[in-house]
């Protein structure tokens, strides 16, 4: 039985291997008409009659060969145009490739000529005239100078660590979220102590002096004032003039130191 | 919503020592919790570490506002503090000027302070110091239904007599000494920021 089936499978498979070697050659009475430009093809045989006048099944699967065949036909006059490859001879990919390619090249052209006419403003050898910023600028410079790219050159104490950017410093970076609030304090903390620093210390002697003079000027202007003598009082109006607005420009110096850390 | 930068901590500090000197120690190390300053669209904003983890977890378009807005950063990169920071700032003041009851209502409607509208200054207030404005009215700011509710029983003896609401933020434009010299029509604090904005810039307040 096995056996039986294992001939009927591979006759079928023969058969089936036949039919597709025999699919791409036709053979025909009369050579069909081509019109290539419009994919036609027109076969001028008369179809056998008695097919036509048989069964509908019969008659379907016999139009359906005819059919098959002659498109096999169209189709194999359709190849023997000449034709070349779209992209050339690598094809489509090959094309993309080499576009990318060309791309980047004048990309990386147009780069190297806006770095070459810029004159850098910062000579890298000391000149004794620099600015701080300037001097920051050329010992990086000088530090990325290595064969490592300044990896692995030692940092002095307060240098900060900067990581490498990559777009070179055009995109802002800034502190995580979340990241180590205590941390954040302390700084917050040290730059309050920075800032509360530089204010001058208000010297109590000096302000109560400062004080008790200006009273005692006010109190001579008023005294001044009252006298009905002309000549004294003009005098005297002149000099507490002038000590009120000397005082009052020390005044003002010494206000800000006393009021803001008072 | 980011931390602030070093430039940007530095502008805000100064805004605040201007009011309230070195107290803002007190602000950034808090006994009772880690509390931090935060910017979200140019407003800078103080709040809890607790709250700030909540505050992750909502999209940065549909974030409003969090803790308390201090102030914000103009294009220009000053910062402005608004009234919303009265509340944190006005007990560490250390200078505090009282507005007679007639003039409260002009400083109210965003006016300057005059010397006639002046009821006290601290002593040995600079010129150009950041002060705190209060009023002195006997009657309490928010009069109607206030004092009705006096009439209706709060129980005992409201003392009303030294009764002085925080109205706002100024900046002294004379020393104290100058101001007692100085003519009644001349300007004493200028106005920064006040309670009447709550009412005015309702819509841009965050």
């Amino acid at each position: 039985m096995a056996a039986v089936r294992v001939e009927e499978v591979l006759a079928a498979a023969e058969e089936q291997e036949a039919e597709k070697r025999r699919s791409i050659t036709v053979e025909k009475e009369l050579e069909l008409e081509f019109d290539l430009g419009n994919l036609l093809a027109v076969d001028r045989t008369p179809p056998a009659s008695a097919g036509l006048r048989g069964a509908a099944p019969r008659r379907e699967a016999l139009l359906r060969a005819l059919a098959r065949d002659n498109t096999q036909l169209l189709v194999a006059q359709l190849w023997e145009l000449p034709a070349e490859r779209a992209g050339g001879a690598g094809g489509p990919l090959k094309r993309e490739r080499v576009a990318r390619n060309e791309l980047n090249r004048l990309r990386n052209l147009a780069r190297a000529h806006r770095a070459g006419t810029m004159v850098p403003a910062t000579p890298l050898h000391p000149t004794g005239h620099q600015s701080r910023e300037e001097l920051g600028h050329v010992a990086r410079v000088a530090r990325v100078s290595t064969a490592s790219l300044g990896r692995f050159q030692p940092r002095l104490p307060k240098e900060p660590a900067e990581p490498p950017s990559r777009s070179g410093g055009k995109k802002r970076r800034f502190e995580p979220l979340l990241g180590n609030l205590a941390g954040e304090r302390s700084r917050q903390l040290e730059l309050l102590r920075d800032m509360n620093s530089k204010k001058p210390v208000l010297d109590i002697t000096r302000a109560v002096n400062k004080q008790l003079r200006e009273e005692e000027a006010e109190a001579a202007a008023a005294k001044g004032k009252k006298q009905s003598q002309r000549g004294k009082r003009g005098r005297r109006q002149q000099r507490t003039g002038r000590n009120s607005r000397k005082s009052g420009a020390r005044r003002q110096q010494q206000r800000p130191a006393g009021g803001s850390s008072g | 919503m980011r931390p602030l930068t070093e430039a940007e901590t530095r502008a805000v500090f100064d805004k605040l020592s201007r009011y309230i000197g070195e107290n803002i120690q007190l602000l950034v190390d808090r006994p009772d919790g880690t509390y931090c300053f935060r910017l979200h669209r140019d407003r800078v904003y103080y709040l809890s570490e607790k709250l700030l983890k909540v505050a992750t977890s909502i999209p940065r378009d549909n974030l409003v506002s969090l803790g308390t807005c201090f102030g914000k950063f103009t294009k220009s990169q000053k910062f402005r503090l608004s009234v919303t920071a009265l509340d944190y700032l006005a007990p560490y003041a250390k200078y505090k000027v009282w507005v007679k009851p007639g003039s409260e209502q002009s400083f109210l409607y965003g006016n300057h302070v005059l010397k006639s509208g002046l009821g006290r200054i601290t002593e040995n207030t600079a010129q150009y110091q950041g002060v705190v404005v209060y009023s002195m009215a006997d009657v309490p700011l928010v009069s109607g239904w206030q004092s009705r509710g006096a009439s209706q029983g709060w129980g005992g003896k409201l003392s009303l007599s030294s009764a002085s609401s925080l109205q706002g933020f100024g900046v002294a434009a004379k020393s104290t000494q100058e101001c007692r010299k100085v003519d009644p029509m001349a300007i004493v604090v200028f106005h920064q920021a006040d309670v009447g904005e709550y009412v005015r810039s309702e819509d841009t307040l965050t």
